[in-house]
Parts: structure tokens; C-alpha cells; sequence
């Protein structure tokens, strides 16, 4: 293999998993060290500066960096991320000093988003600041797009979600509550120097089985009926509910109906477990509350008595499943008649568009999805941007944010007369942690306990009311605990190979068994020659150049490495370092002030 | 050193043995060498055969006088048991140990030092004894310990750190062991854990003494540029004269051996070592001819390693005692003590 080139910073970011799979790159062992010395305030600011609503996503999010996390490859369970940084959000202090000076002129450009969910908000809480007049128009009579009317208030409560959009429309953003856009085109033709479309996917899928029509009055389209819900429209539902589909909206609707006066909710999955959309913690919580998850049932009919919806048939499936868990056959072993009075449909939503009438030169393809480029966020239209669910479909919030950041910087290039792909590259700064021959200014025992426990609020006190909100938050001792089960990924093992005599001392002492001294050669064959297994090839592997006095190279696998810094303190020459990596993603702010920058010179 | 025990995570992938044990269970307290010290990676090595031979940790004696070298038991095996005795007296420890209990597997760590200048009687006759033990001298050239003297075996115009030369003939470990009649004679380097893993294999499965004369550098006082024992002078003065393979019994020899080149022994318990010779003229088991061999190579400067000459069928101390078959700490005391009745009887037998 070519030595590996540690200067470009994707490479160290690959090792920070956590914030390699977070879209918005949350500096999470940051914030977890800072949660660690008491600094709450400092801890939510590193998650605000990227993730824009730490208390929001400290309850609710899709979390993708607890699957990443290197904890959960070392022992059995990753870092309770996601639950620190509602750490740092329900203990920081007073932050609005830390915001953003909002220019007291406006800079003369105006921005319309459509929508106000978290897409348009961030585009909103990153282009105010650099004086553009941002206007928010919301169908609804709240902002807060699906955070507000689809996941339900015992999982997000709604003063947590005020709070954190209120700092944003403090910013001087206006928003023109029930005001929905019923034509693009009449939208364009207004003076707008920039359109972001955070609309959403607002189309709950239908299931057109044989008596939808004739029970219409007791079946519901979960996300709607979720809203219907959060706007105190529906109040009760019947006594024994099904819920077909089995994603994360599956689980809200089930949830919601326990609060709503069901005693008997059943989820109908149409495949076996490990098919399952849902999230697994989404699902542990419906099933502490006694939510019955029914597989093998595919829904076959609608069945009415006297006019009235009283069950629905499903065909009982039998899976043929391989090795690698794929489904290689189905069939129908028998059918199956169960109750309900009421049935909520949760298998999935669409994207659509009926307001943006064609031939303004905003393409849609085929399924009448627009073409948006991945990079820029822009529409075949210039000055047209979409983000968060409208753009690819249904995700969640935290891409709906990373999506903001990026339209953002594109409809601040796009507004200066600048090239929206001439953006600026992700860069990275590398420091020594070293104080002394064995001391390191970050905390490196490797700490062998296990991962806290969120605590709930008990079983039949949670069903009072159905804005309870479940779980209480880490106490003082869980947080202790948990913020040192974070392995400080971003505290990076540097390696001089000019320095290296291979004594063999780094390798004899790392616990994971990460590092080999070896010959080099392709990296097929160098991952069978390594000290320890290193096969899985998500993970990188660092070749030095040739070492000095055999010309064999340092070989680390990344995999398993638990940055104790073991190596570098046994290392006899400071072959080994222990350096921090900081990465900074350009936000619109940071092409603002390259671009001054650019016009100062030339000026 | 590190300041901080190694953290018990391990790899979860982590092979076990036919014992079920990991590697990490061959390991020990943390050490308080220098770091980059050779000696840790010895101790290294020494896990590594202890593993894959499937050792059971309290079946293995670790024995070792005063030095560095010697606090290093300590590093390996914590589960086995240990004596740290004193200074160069560590053959004796092991013979009187030996002497009770046959059975225990016996590792002896010592230095240069230790062996060679306070403990060279002890070392020499434990050899002509043919004890049954694997005998590990750590070699450095200098008294670690005591803050990097010269040893006795540290070559002819070698500097210390501080600049002095030193005047006096090294006495060669190796040259040594041939010489008192030794029965397993090696050299390796604490650099090349390929070589010295299948070595300290053999040795511990070789019936009678087994000398490896392991190359060490001390980062620390002999590891400078005009120092003949460096990781760097040893990489460049450094000749495999044979590479040493170790095949337990039943297990098949699956490399594909030049017939001219490689020869098997067999080995009391039914493993083998596979000796590959690098020169074809050398005969590891030609005493005379091996000594002259790595004399020769000495004057040139290079260091001859790998299993230099072995004898498998020469009698241990126990055979050549004659003494009992049972472990004397297995036979009960009424048994080991006749007591006073049979005592007349016995006298009687001098008279
Ligand atoms: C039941 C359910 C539970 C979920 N749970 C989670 C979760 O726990 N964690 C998570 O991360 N994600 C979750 N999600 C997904 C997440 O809520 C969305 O991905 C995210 O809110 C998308 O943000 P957005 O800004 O793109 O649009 P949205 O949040 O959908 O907001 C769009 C807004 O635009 C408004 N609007 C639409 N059309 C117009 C128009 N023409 N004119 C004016 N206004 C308009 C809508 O009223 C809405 O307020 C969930 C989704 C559902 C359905
Ligand atoms: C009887 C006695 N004499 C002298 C000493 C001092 N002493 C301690 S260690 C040592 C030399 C150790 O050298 P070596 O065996 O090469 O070990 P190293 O530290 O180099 O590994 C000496 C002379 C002692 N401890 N006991
Ligand atoms: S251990 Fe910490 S830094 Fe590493 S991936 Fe997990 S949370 Fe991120
Ligand atoms: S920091 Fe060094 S010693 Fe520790 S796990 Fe990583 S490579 Fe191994
Ligand atoms: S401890 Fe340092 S000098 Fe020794 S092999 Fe490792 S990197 Fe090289
Ligand atoms: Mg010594």
C-alpha cells in the first residue's frame, strides 16, 4: 500500500466514527469532554454550532453516530451520545451572548423558504446573521414542521421546541404563520433573491385494499392523524387499534393511541424482526408499554359488519431467508381474522408537489420527485434550493439540518454573483495532547463500565395525560459515568516514521492489538498478516513510508484502536503522538468572510 | 514505561487456545522498564510461545536473580509461580526447585550481568547438569540496573554512553554454553519476534537446559551510535544462521522444506524442530564445528542466531542422578521420611 497521507483531513475524520456519521459532523467527543469538566454551556455551543437544535436532538434523533460509535465495536454498546447532548441542553446556562451578532443593516438581499421545519430554520439561523432579510412561510398555524405535528409531545415536548426556535426567529427572521404557498410561480414572480423549498414530504401513503373505501371513517393515515392529534382535533380512538407498518411512525401512532384510550394496540408487520424499520430503542419503548408487534402478517382486507369497520384479514407469510439475511422466497400459510375498531396506516410518506406548477424550469423526474444536485441543494432552476424531505424523500431531522448548512452556502454564493460549486474544502489542525513523558491532556484510562440507562417515568403515570414526556434525562451519577465511556476518537495516534527504531514496544503494549510492523504489500494480503484480524474493511488501515532500519512499514488498523495512548507513552523515540484533530465544515458564515477576504486582496 | 496497566479490553477477535485461553491470560503485571527496552519485548515473545503452546500457567516456575532482565517475570504468566532470588543465584533456586518438583515447567530470565560476571559459576554448572530448564539471558552489555556499566559481555572498543572504551574480552554466553557441554544453545533478538517465538518453543520442550542468548538493547544506556549492542548495529551485524520452525506433535510439517537444507528433530515429548540453514556448510549438531563457526563469525563481527546446536538425547539432571520418577513433592512424607526405626538400618549401610 502507498504510505497513507494523514495530512488530508478526511482521513482522521474517518477515525472520529461518531462524527464521520453524523450528517452534520457533530463534534461529539468534544462536547462529551466538555460535558466531562462541567462546561454545559460550552458543550451545547460545539453541538449548536453544527447541529443547530441539541435540545431537539438530545430526545429525538435518528442518532446514525450510536451504530458508528467504536464503543459499540469494542464491547457490546455504544456511547449514550445522543443522550449527553440533552445533558448539555437541559444544564447550559445563559448562551444568547454567544450568538451571532445580528448586522443592525440589512445586507440588502431577500431570502423566501417555504415551510418551517428544521431545513428552512437552519437555512434561517445561518444566513441571518450575515444580514440577509429571511422570510418563513408556514402553512400551519406553528413552526416546527413534522418535530411539531408528527412526533408526539411524550417524546418531544413543546417548550423545548419553542425554545430552541425562538433563538432563531429572534434572529430577525420573519414568519408568516398560515400562509401557504398555493403557486410557485406567483412566488418567483416576486422580488426574492433566493427560494429555499423546506417543505417537506407531506403525503401519508394510502393501502387500497378491499373495504378502505366503505370503513374510510375508522381508518387514518398515520402522519395525519399525528397531526390531528398534536392539534388536539382527535381526542379518543377506539378500544382495539391496529397499526399497520412498522417504522418509527408506527411507533408514534401506537404510542399516541395508548394515550388516546386504547387498551389493545397491535403493530402488524408484514416481514419478521429483522426487517424492521423502526429504530431499536423506538421499539423497546413501545414494547415497555405493553405494544403487541405482530409479524409474518400481510394486510389482505378491510372487514365491515352492519356498514362498521370490525377487523382486518391478513395472510399469514412463511420467509425463506440465506445466509446473509435476505429474503429468497415468501409464502402464504394461512390467513388470519383480527379485531379492531380502528386501523392507522404507517407505512410510509411521499414528497409532493401540486404547488409548483411545471415549465418554470424546476425538472422533475419520473415519480415527480425535483432534480436537486447533492452538493449544492440547487434546482435545475438557479435561485431555486430544496432541503430536508423535500429534496430526496423522507429522512429526519438531522439531515434536514446538514441539508440547511448547504443550501445555505449556496444561497449565499448564488446571492454574492459566485459559483455555487466553488465551495470552500473541509479543513483540519492537529495538536499534541502531550504534557510530560506520561501525561496527556485528555483523560485516557480506558474505562470498563457500561452504558447508563435512560430512566422513565413510571407505567401508569406516563398515561395521565398525552403530553407527558417519557424519559427524565441522565442524572448527575449517569452522566459521570457514561461521559467516560467515550474513547476520545479524535485524540489522534500521529505516527514519524523517521523516528521509529521498531522496538516492537507500541505493539507489545496495545491492548487491542491495532499495530504490526511488517513487510508491505497489497491491502488484501496486509490485512491477513496483521497482528490481529482486521477484517472489517470499513475501517481504514495507516501504512507508514519504510522504516529506517529494515525498510518494513508500521501497519495500524483503525478498527479496534481505543486511543488509550498507550503507544505513544511506550515509545522510547515520540514515534507515536497523541494529537487532537479539529475539523472545520465551511458554513455560510466562513464563505462569507473568505469571500471579504478575496475582495479585500483584489481590492 | 507507561504509568498505567494495560487496560483488560481486548481484541474480540482475539484467538484462544486448545486451553481456551487468550493471549492476554499469558500476560502480567505492568512493567516499569524503560520505554523501547528490548527486554519488554522478550517478555513479549515469552507470552507468545507460552500461548500457543497452550502452557497451563500454573504448571511453569519463573525464575530470576537481580536486574532489570530479572524483575521481568513479573511481566509475564502473573498465574504461574515465581522466585526472585539473588543476585547471579538463580540456577540454584531453579536446581533445588527442579529437584522437588520435575514436573513444573522452568523460566529462568537473567542478564548479562547476573550470568555472566556475579552468577558464571552458577550458570556454568547448571548447565553441566543438563538442568531442565529454559534459560534466558537478556543481553544487553551493560548493568542496566545499576545505571549502564559495562558487563562482561560487552565487546572490545564498544563505548558506554559517557565515551569510555571498553578494553576487556567479552565472554560469549553462546561459546560458553558450548564449552560447559550445553545441550540447547541459541541466539536470537528481542527485535525479531519471528525467530524468537519458535525458539523459546523449543527450548521449553527441550528435555535439559536450553540457553537462548536473546540480544537486547537498553534504550536507555547502550542503545548510542558507537554501542555494539543497538537496535541498529544489531539489525546491520545481525546473520540468521538457520531459521528454527516448531511443530508440536501430530501436527503435520506443512511448509515445503528444501531436502539439502532443512532437518528435523524430534524432540522427547514428539514435537519437532525444523531447523532451515541459511549457511549449508554449518552442522548444528556438530559441537566442535559449530563453536569454530561462530567464533569465526564473531572475529567478523556478526552475530550467528537461531538454534545454534541442540543434542536431544542427552540425559537431564534428574536421569543423571538417577533420582525418583515421582516428583518428590508428590510422595508423602511417610513415604520421603523412612523415620527413626529405618534410620540404624540405613547407617548400618556405611559402616
Ligand atoms: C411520525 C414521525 C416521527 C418522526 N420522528 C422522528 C424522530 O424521532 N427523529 C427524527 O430525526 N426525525 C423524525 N421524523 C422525521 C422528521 O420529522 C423529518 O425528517 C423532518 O422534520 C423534516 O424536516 P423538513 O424541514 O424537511 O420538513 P418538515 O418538518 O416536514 O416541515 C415542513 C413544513 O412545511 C410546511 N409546508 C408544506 N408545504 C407548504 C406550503 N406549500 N406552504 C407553506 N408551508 C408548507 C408544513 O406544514 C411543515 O410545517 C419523524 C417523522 C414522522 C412522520
Ligand atoms: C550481590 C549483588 N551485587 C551487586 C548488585 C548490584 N546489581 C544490581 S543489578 C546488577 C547488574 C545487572 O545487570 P544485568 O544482569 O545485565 O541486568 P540488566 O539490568 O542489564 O538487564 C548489579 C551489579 C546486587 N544487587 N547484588
Ligand atoms: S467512543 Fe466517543 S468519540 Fe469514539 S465514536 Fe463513540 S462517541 Fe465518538
Ligand atoms: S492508542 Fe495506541 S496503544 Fe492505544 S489502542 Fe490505539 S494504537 Fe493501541
Ligand atoms: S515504540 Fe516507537 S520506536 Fe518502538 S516500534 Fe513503536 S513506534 Fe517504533
Ligand atoms: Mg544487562
Amino acid at each position: 500500500m502507498k504510505p497513507t497521507d494523514t495530512s488530508d483531513p478526511e482521513y482522521f475524520h474517518r477515525v472520529v466514527d461518531c462524527q464521520w456519521a453524523c450528517p452534520a459532523h457533530t463534534d461529539v467527543p468534544e462536547y462529551i469532554r466538555l460535558i466531562a469538566q462541567g462546561e454545559f454551556t460550552d458543550a451545547y455551543m460545539v453541538n449548536r454550532e453544527s447541529n443547530v437544535f441539541p435540545g431537539i436532538l438530545g430526545r429525538v434523533c435518528d442518532r446514525p453516530c450510536e451504530p458508528a460509535c467504536r464503543r459499540g465495536r469494542v464491547e457490546d454498546k455504544p456511547v449514550a451520545i445522543c443522550r449527553l447532548k440533552r445533558v448539555a441542553a437541559d444544564l447550559k446556562g445563559e448562551f444568547r451572548d454567544r450568538l451571532p451578532v445580528i448586522p443592525d443593516i440589512s445586507n440588502g438581499k431577500r431570502v423566501a423558504c417555504i415551510g418551517a421545519g428544521p431545513a428552512s430554520l437552519t437555512v434561517a439561523n445561518d444566513l441571518a446573521p450575515l444580514g440577509y432579510q429571511v422570510t418563513i412561510f408556514e402553512a400551519l398555524s406553528t413552526p416546527g414542521g413534522l418535530m411539531r405535528t408528527n412526533i408526539p409531545a411524550f417524546r418531544l415536548p413543546g417548550d423545548i421546541l419553542d425554545s430552541e426556535i425562538d433563538v432563531i426567529l429572534d434572529m430577525g427572521v420573519e414568519l408568516k404563520l398560515g400562509h401557504r404557498i398555493d403557486s410557485m410561480a406567483a412566488l418567483l414572480g416576486e422580488d426574492w433573491d433566493a427560494v429555499f423549498v423546506g417543505s417537506g414530504a407531506p403525503r401519508g401513503k394510502d393501502l387500497q385494499l378491499p373495504g378502505r373505501e366503505e370503513a374510510s371513517a375508522n381508518i387514518h393515515i398515520g402522519i395525519d392523524w399525528l397531526e390531528s392529534v398534536a392539534f388536539e382535533h382527535v381526542k379518543e380512538i377506539g378500544e382495539k387499534v391496529l397499526i399497520i407498518g412498522v417504522g418509527n411512525t408506527a411507533m408514534d401512532c401506537c404510542r399516541s393511541s395508548l394515550r388516546l384510550g386504547s387498551s389493545d394496540v397491535k403493530v402488524m408487520a408484514r416481514k419478521p424482526r429483522d426487517f424492521f424499520k423502526a429504530s431499536d430503542w423506538e421499539l423497546e419503548d413501545a414494547e415497555e408499554e405493553n405494544v403487541e408487534i405482530v409479524v409474518n402478517h400481510s394486510p389482505k382486507e378491510f372487514v365491515l359488519e352492519d356498514g362498521r369497520l370490525v377487523g382486518m384479514n391478513f395472510d399469514q407469510m412463511e420467509y425463506q431467508v440465506d445466509d446473509d439475511g435476505r429474503i429468497t422466497d415468501q409464502r402464504v400459510i394461512g390467513e388470519r381474522f383480527i379485531p379492531a375498531d380502528d386501523v392507522v396506516l404507517a407505512i410510509g410518506q411521499d414528497n409532493a408537489f401540486p404547488w409548483i406548477e411545471r415549465g418554470l424550469g424546476i425538472e422533475f423526474d419520473k415519480w415527480d420527485v425535483p432534480l436537486v444536485d447533492e452538493t449544492t441543494f440547487q434546482a435545475t432552476r438557479p435561485g431555486v434550493f430544496f432541503g430536508g424531505d423535500s429534496a430526496f424523500g423522507p429522512k429526519n431531522i438531522i439531515w434536514a439540518v446538514e441539508h440547511g448548512h448547504q443550501a445555505a452556502v449556496s444561497i449565499h454564493k448564488y446571492c454574492q454573483g459566485e459559483d455555487v460549486f466553488g465551495r470552500l474544502p473541509v479543513t483540519m489542525n492537529l495538536s499534541s495532547r502531550k504534557m510530560g513523558i506520561h501525561e496527556w491532556s485528555y483523560k485516557n484510562d480506558y474505562n470498563p463500565l457500561e452504558r447508563r440507562l435512560m430512566p422513565h417515568v413510571g407505567l401508569t403515570e406516563r398515561f395521565r395525560k398525552l403530553n407527558i414526556e417519557v424519559e427524565l434525562g441522565f442524572s448527575i451519577e449517569q452522566t459521570e459515568t457514561e461521559v467516560q465511556r467515550c474513547l476520545n476518537c479524535d485524540i489522534q495516534t500521529a505516527f514519524t516514521d523517521q523516528l521509529c527504531i521498531e522496538c516492537d514496544a507500541c505493539i507489545d503494549i496495545c491492548p487491542t492489538d491495532c499495530l504490526t510492523i511488517t513487510g508491505n504489500g497489497p491491502e488484501e494480503d496486509l490485512r491477513q498478516r496483521l497482528k490481529a484480524p482486521a477484517d472489517n474493511t470499513d475501517q481504514s488501515l495507516f501504512v507508514s513510508g519504510p522504516l529506517k532500519h529494515t525498510a518494513r512499514v508500521m501497519v495500524k488498523d483503525e478498527n479496534l484502536c481505543v486511543h488509550c495512548g498507550l503507544c505513544a507513552e511506550r515509545c522510547p523515540t515520540a514515534a507515536w503522538d497523541m494529537q487532537k484533530s479539529r475539523f472545520s465544515f465551511p458554513y455560510a458564515t466562513d464563505e462569507d468572510e473568505a469571500c471579504r477576504r478575496r475582495n479585500l486582496r483584489s481590492a | 514505561m507507561s504509568y498505567r496497566p494495560k487496560p483488560r479490553i481486548a481484541h474480540p477477535g482475539l484467538k484462544k487456545n486448545a486451553l481456551g485461553l487468550t493471549r492476554r491470560d499469558y500476560e502480567g503485571g505492568m512493567s516499569t522498564l524503560c520505554a523501547g527496552c528490548g527486554h519488554d519485548s522478550i517478555t513479549a515473545a515469552i507470552i507468545q510461545a507460552c500461548f500457543e503452546l497452550a502452557v497451563e500457567p500454573h504448571r511453569v516456575a519463573k525464575v530470576s536473580g537481580i536486574g532489570c532482565s530479572s524483575k521481568t517475570p513479573a511481566y509475564f504468566l502473573s498465574a504461574s509461580h515465581g522466585f526472585n532470588s539473588v543476585h547471579g543465584r538463580m540456577p540454584a533456586v531453579a536446581t533445588g526447585a527442579n529437584a522437588a518438583n520435575r514436573d513444573l515447567s522452568y523460566i529462568g530470565v537473567s542478564g548479562d550481568g547476573d550470568s555472566l560476571s556475579i552468577g558464571l559459576g552458577q550458570f556454568c554448572h547448571a548447565m553441566r547438569r543438563n538442568l531442565d530448564m529454559l534459560y534466558l539471558i537478556e543481553n544487553n552489555g551493560v548493568y542496566g540496573l545499576t545505571k549502564g556499566q559495562f558487563s562482561a559481555s560487552a565487546d572490545v572498543g564498544s563505548k558506554a554512553k559517557k565515551g569510555e572504551v571498553n578494553e576487556q574480552p567479552p565472554i560469549d554466553p553462546v561459546l560458553t554454553a558450548l564449552a560447559m557441554g550445553g545441550t540447547f544453545v541459541a541466539r536470537s533478538f528481542s527485535g525479531d519476534k519471528e525467530q524468537l517465538v519458535p525458539l523459546i518453543k523449543a527450548g521449553l520442550r527441550h528435555k535439559g537446559f536450553a540457553l537462548i542468548d536473546v540480544l537486547s538493547p537498553c534504550v536507555t544506556f547502550n542503545d548510542h551510535e558507537d554501542s555494539t549492542k543497538s537496535y541498529a548495529y544489531t539489525r546491520q551485524h545481525y546473520s540468521p544462521a538457520l531459521e528454527t520452525d516448531f511443530v508440536r506433535p501430530a501436527e503435520e510439517i506443512m511448509a515445503d522444506y528444501d531436502a539439502g537444507a532443512a532437518m528435523s528433530i524430534e524432540l522427547h515429548d514428539g514435537s519437532r524442530i525444523v531447523l532451515r540453514k541459511a549457511a549449508p556448510d554449518y552442522d548444528p549438531q556438530n559441537r566442535g564445528n559449530a563453536f569454530a563457526y561462530i567464533k569465526d563469525k564473531l572475529r567478523d563481527s556478526e552475530f550467528l542466531t537461531g538454534l545454534l546446536y541442540v543434542e536431544e538425547t542427552s540425559r537431564d539432571m534428574h536421569a543423571l542422578s538417577n533420582t525418583a520418577v515421582r516428583p518428590l513433592v508428590d510422595i508423602g512424607w511417610d513415604e520421603l521420611c523412612p523415620g527413626s526405626s529405618a534410620l540404624p538400618g540405613i547407617l548400618k549401610r556405611y559402616r
